[in-house]
Parts: structure tokens; sequence; C-alpha cells
């Protein structure tokens, strides 16, 4: 072992040079020219950050567009998802209260209508995004509370739908659509 | 609904196309043949070789090789120690991260020397930015030798006759600078212009639309989150891992990032194919473990867009499928693909929650790690599916009444006896773990009371996980498991420390007394490695020896529960 051991520390010592620092400085280099700079894109409003594009955010109010329930209340220091086993008793007690609440919120909306992400909890509890089907499930609601025409509701989040190619899941970020709304002024 | 498939077969076909070349490419670089990143890298590597004093032309023997591999993973490890747990006052730590206690940073050091990246911290509270550029160190290495130690089990496989097996370091070197690094900082490119952050400042802090304050964490990240792909490491910058919108924002992200996950694994046995002049036995070895793959992935990928039954009772709409745990960005299918393949490869990076996977993808998640050998870790899955070779051309000989051979070498008793060992140790580990925890539990439900996250069956699938996942060098979890504790950190710590180096040292002795034996010509009576025959022979006793002795242990887990949920 004897005659390994001063190769193997000094092949870590220059492992460490080329991986710890070279290795990070390069990348962080190219991220100059990354957009935002590498430090993670924010959404400005007169001036002033109300988010990250990527990550979602808490919406409680019934005038906004709500995300998704989160297990780390949208705590973007601490991500983590509910880690829920999909027959837990105490879960499925959790989820039905949250269909129960959004029936309260949103009158008029069978249980046969709630897309399920919306009462189930993302992966990352940061999910920013739901499918345009669980935003328009919510325009009822959101017409009444800021007297808005449905119509327009509906518009607004075709206009904020996008998907991809790889999955075709239609899907809307809570945060931009939210911001849309801000812009709609009442009738 | 079918259009959520498209990006799974895109990512499948795609990266085995790329696996192709990248395995010639691999296979001249352990040959030490001449190759096109020679012009700009030649020089590096002579450098390090400088700097480290080794002679890269130096021959080694089998044991020498070990004796290398083990040296220099026990610097790794104290060094790693050391960082860890004094990163609390060491520099680049500007969110104020505490050091970590000496049973987690056993286990996290053990965790990241042997390729696992089991976590018991959380990224973005557990360790500071220099602790992240430390793992992001050993990503690199420890994938580096786990490539190494295969390239001496081809390097012996090719021998006529003989015991010098080329130079460890030769191999360790020319993995991370020609292979790891090079695909590292394209993917991490890639990365970084979908916005994947890389930065060195703190915690950033702002009014949310709704009034709140909020704290977002950032960091150093596409560096790492490229080599944790790439190295079949898994361990993410952040606490959610690639479900993580700053570690994974977007379909094509996702998309690249589960490419890597699997393109090393299969491109190393078209390595073989090249170096042994053997293409016909690299295809057979490549389809035993690519239809072992979608034989887990298909039905993982129906139950997940499927739903979750107990969901549907609820009487809701469940249009993506089961969503618990997952991020509507890649939906059901995606997060299933990423599942298995995560798992088949000794990845353990997630981009959705394995906790609350359907309770038969929890257990075919499970069996890619019981399992281990399809596709595998980089280098290490090789050496896995080695051993169950060797059983399967015992086996085989007599079944036909024939001597054993493989590759024209008389397999007998020794070689035998350290295969089964080898075989055998993986369900040990994972069975002798669970049971030992569970009584545990079962006998101080109050003070472990902490442990589980999920009742009943679910609660006990939580347990065998965690120890498949170490001792497979999986790393991922069932997360809701309570297991920053002396108990699992050090119970898991020593099934990663065993299930690391047995698995390794087993095949390269075996492939090493196979090299000094005298090769056999082969004639119209040798028993044929590379048909399709032998392959379903060699599934055949993968399935037997890994998957059936987990069955009982399946059965009071994930099966007890899909019957429970389905009634």
């Amino acid at each position: 072992m004897k005659e390994e051991l001063f190769p193997a520390i000094r092949l870590t010592l220059v492992c460490i040079v080329l991986f710890c620092v070279a290795y990070p400085l390069f990348v962080l280099g190219i991220a100059k020219l990354a957009p935002a700079k590498g430090e993670g894109e924010t959404i400005q409003r007169n001036g002033k950050t109300v988010g990250y594009a990527r990550e979602g955010q808490s919406f409680t109010s019934d005038n906004y567009f709500q995300g998704r329930p989160s297990a780390a209340g949208y705590n973007a220091a601490s991500s983590a998802g509910s880690n829920k086993g999909p027959s837990d008793p105490d879960y499925l007690k959790t989820v039905s209260a949250r269909i129960n609440s959004f029936l309260v919120h949103n009158p008029g909306i069978e249980k046969k209508d709630i897309p399920s992400e919306l009462v189930t909890a993302s992966g990352s509890g940061l999910d920013p995004d739901i499918s345009a089907a669980a935003a328009l499930v919510q325009v009822p609601r959101i017409a009444k509370a800021r007297n808005i025409d449905a119509a327009k509701l509906e518009s607004l989040i075709r206009s904020n739908t996008n998907s991809s190619v790889l999955n075709g899941i239609e899907k809307v970020n809570v945060l931009l659509l939210n911001l849309a709304l801000d812009q709609i002024k009442s009738k | 609904m079918y259009s959520e498939i498209t990006g799974p077969l895109l990512v499948l076909i795609g990266t085995i196309l790329f696996a192709i070349p990248l395995g010639r490419y691999i296979g001249k670089l352990y040959n030490g043949e001449s190759v096109w990143t020679d012009k700009i890298l030649q020089p590096l590597d002579r450098l390090l070789y400088f700097l480290a004093g080794v002679n890269p032309n130096t021959p080694m023997r089998w044991q020498q090789h070990l004796r290398a591999l083990l040296t220099i993973n026990l610097v790794w490890f104290l060094f790693s120690m050391f960082v860890l747990m004094n990163m609390g006052w060491l520099p680049l730590n500007p969110d104020q991260n505490p050091s970590m206690s000496a049973d987690l940073a056993f286990n996290t050091s053990i965790s990241f020397i042997s390729n696992t990246n089991l976590q018991h911290y959380s990224g973005e509270s557990g360790v500071s930015y220099l602790g992240q550029l430390v793992l992001v160190l050993f990503q690199f290495i420890s994938a580096g030798a786990g490539m190494a130690v295969c390239a001496v089990v081809f390097k012996a496989m090719k021998e006529k006759q003989g015991t010098q097996l080329g130079n460890f370091y030769f191999y360790f070197v020319r993995s991370c600078t020609r292979v790891l690094l090079p695909l590292s900082i394209v993917l991490s490119v890639i990365l970084l212009f979908r916005g994947v952050p890389m930065t060195f400042q703190g915690k950033d802090q702002f009014i949310s639309l709704q009034g709140d304050t909020l704290h977002v964490s950032r960091g150093p990240s596409a560096a790492m989150i490229a080599i944790k792909q790439l190295g079949t490491n898994g361990g993410g910058f952040f606490g959610a891992n690639s479900a993580h919108p700053l570690e994974n924002p977007d379909a094509i992200t996702n998309a690249f990032e589960n490419s890597a996950i699997f393109l090393i694994p299969v491109a190393m046995i078209f390595a073989l194919g090249y170096m042994l002049k053997r293409r016909k036995l690299a295809w057979m070895i490549f389809g035993v473990m690519t239809i072992g793959v979608l034989l887990l992935l298909i039905p993982t990928i129906q139950q997940e867009m499927n739903g979750n039954p107990a969901i549907r009772s609820l009487g809701i709409a469940q249009p993506l499928g089961s969503m618990e745990g997952k991020e509507v960005r890649f939906g059901s299918a995606a997060s299933a693909f990423w599942a298995i393949t995560t798992t088949c490869t000794s990845n353990g990076s997630v981009n959705a929650m394995h906790d609350s996977l359907t309770p038969l993808s929890g257990m075919f998640a499970m069996l890619g790690m019981m399992i281990n050998a399809f596709w595998g870790g980089v280098g290490v899955g090789f050496l896995n599916f080695y051993v169950f070779i060797i059983i399967a051309v015992f086996i085989s000989g007599l079944m036909v009444g024939r001597t054993p051979e493989f590759l024209g070498k008389k397999i007998e008793a020794k070689e035998m006896k350290i295969a089964s060992i080898i075989a055998l140790l993986h369900p040990l580990l994972i069975l002798a773990g669970t049971a030992l925890s569970s009584y545990l539990y079962a006998h101080h439900p109050q003070e472990y009371a902490g442990w589980l996250n999920n009742s009943g069956n679910h609660g006990f699938s939580e347990m065998l996980y965690e120890y498949t996942s170490s001792s497979a060098n999986n790393g991922s979890g069932f997360e809701g498991l309570g297991d920053n504790t002396p108990w699992w950190n050090i119970s898991c710590g020593v099934v990663m420390l065993l299930g690391r180096f047995l698995p390794i040292i087993g095949p390269v002795a075996i492939a090493g007394i196979l090299a000094n034996k005298k090769q056999v010509p082969e004639t119209a009576g040798t028993l044929r490695t590379d048909t399709a025959t032998f392959g379903i022979m060699t599934f055949a006793v993968i399935f037997i020896v890994a998957a059936l002795s987990f069955f009982p242990a399946l059965a009071l887990g994930p099966l007890a529960e899909y019957f429970g949920i389905i009634h």
C-alpha cells in the first residue's frame, strides 16, 4: 500500500485543482454569457423583483389563479415533496380536504372537473406550472372576484399556454399568468 | 395522451444512437489508440501524470490494480470527512450552512466516493458551496474509478494468457479527462442556456406578488448537475434534485439530463465490443440489458399515466396521471421513464419523488436496483453483469455436459465461488439491513416513530428501498424516511461501502485469474456466448438469482400495497 499512497495523494491533489477549481470556473465563465448571467432569471415589476420565472410561489387569495399545493410551502430555500405514498390514509384525508376546500371556493364546479394536480403536492414544492385545464377551472371564481368577463380570462389563459413537443402537456406558468391578470381592468 | 411518450422515445433512441460511436471512442481510449481529443487533451493528461508522479505505461497485475483503487479511495474518504466536518468555518459559505456531524459526514463521504450519492442532508441548507464543489470532485473521480476497473476487466478478457493488465492511473485519468470532463462541459453549457444557475452569490430575497418575503437558494449548480447525471452519481445540488425548477427547468433540459443518465453505461458495452473485437458479444449483452430495462419501463409508464386508484376513488380527474410528487412540465410518462432509467443505472437522481410513485412503479424502481446490471452504473454495471455471465456459463456448461468456458478460458471452482459470493452479497446486504431495521422499528415504535413517513406496507417499502438503494450504490430514496439519524447514517454507510468495493474486487479477481489461464481454441463443441440462446440463459440467471430472492420482501411492501389499493 505504501508505494500506492504517494501517487494517490498527489493524484487527488491534482484532481482537486482540475475538478473543484478549473472546471467550475470554466463553467462560471460561460455562465456570464448565459441568460441572467447564470444567476437565475427574475421577473421585474415597477423595477422590483417579484419572482423567479422558473419557481412557483404561493397564491392563496381567491382573486389570483392558484398553483399546486406545496409540501415546502413554496419556500425556495428548502425544496421538498410530500413523500406521501399513494395509499396512506392521512394523505388521502389531506387530498379530500383540499378537494372540499376547492369546491367551497369555486361554487358550481363538480369534483370530476378538478384536475388532480390542483390537489396533489408537486415534487419540488416549487412547481411553477399548472395545466391549462387547471387554470380554466378557476375562471368562474376569478371572474366573480375581480368582476372580469370570463371570456377575457379564457383568452388570457390561452395566450399564456405553452407546450413542448416532448410531452404535449398544455401548461401555464401561474406567476406569469397572475402578473398578466393584474394588468386587466375590471368592467 | 400518447404525445407524452414522444419525449421518452426520442431520448431512448437518440441516446443509444449516440452511445454506439461514444463506445467505440472509449474502446480506442483504453486500447491506447490515437483519438481526435489527443490534440487538445494529451498535454493535460501528461501534466496530470507528471504532477501525480505516475508512469501510465507501467503495467499492473490485478492485485496491484485493486491496491491502487483502494488506496486512492481511502485518501478520498479522509479528505471528504475533513471538508464536510469543517465546512462551516471554511470559505465559500455565503448562506452560513453548518458543518456535518460525524455520522452524517461518514455516510455522505462513503456515499460520494462509492458513486452512490445517497443524501441524508438537503442541498440548500446541509452543505456550503465549498462542500458542493468537493462533492463535484467525487462525482468525477468515483465515476472515473468505476470506469477504470471496468477497463481492467475488459483488458483481462482480451488477454490470451498473461498477468499484465494495463495501468490503473492510465485508465482512470483517461476516463476522467477524455470522457467525463468534455461531456460534462457540453451538458452544463446546455443547462446554463436553459436557465440553470451557476453563481457564487448566496440566497436571494424579494417580496412576492402576494406580499410574502421569499428566499431563493442558488449556487454553482450547472457544473454539478452535468456530472451528477453523466457519472451515474445522482447527488443533486438542491434538496428536490432534478424535480427542482432551477435544477431541471423544462422538458428540454429534462430530455438531456435523462439521456445523460444512461449514455455512458450503454457506451461501455460497445466499448467492450470494440476492445475485444467481439461486436456480437456486445450486442448480446446490450440486448439482454435493454430488454430487461424495457420490461421494467413499459409497465411503469402505464401505471403512472393511469393515475393513482386511491385518488380516482375520491372522484376527481387525473388527466395527467398520478401527479403527487411530480412536476407539470415533465408529466407522468417522462417521470416514469426517469424513475426506471435512474434506478437501472445506479444513478439515483430523481425528477419526481419516488416515495409517491404508485405501488407497482415503486416496485419496478426497486427491481432495477436489485438487479443492478441492466445497463448499470458507469463501469460497475458491466462488472455486475460479468458475474451473471460467469454463473450462466457454468450452469449452461453443466446442463449440456460441456466444460464451462468463457472466451476460451475454463471456469473452475475458484471463479465460481467468487461469483456466487458476489451474486449473493447484494440480497444479503439489502435483506439483512431491512430485517434489522424492521425489528428495531417493530420493537421500539415510540423511539423510532420519526423514521417512517407512511403507515403500513408503504412504510416497510421505505426501509426496503433505502437499503436497496445503498447496496446498489444508487442514491435515490423513498425520501419520506427520516434518515438523518446515527442508525441510518452508519448502517447505510456500511452497506454502501460493502456494496461498492466487494462487487468490484470479485469480478476483477475472476477476470485476473481467467486472464492468466491458457486459452483453449474455440471448436465446434465450444459453448457460444454471443448467441440469443445464451442471452436468454443469462437473463434467466439474473431473474432467478437477483429478482426472485427479493420476491418475499416485495410481497410485504409494494405488492401488498398494490392489492390493497385496487380492491
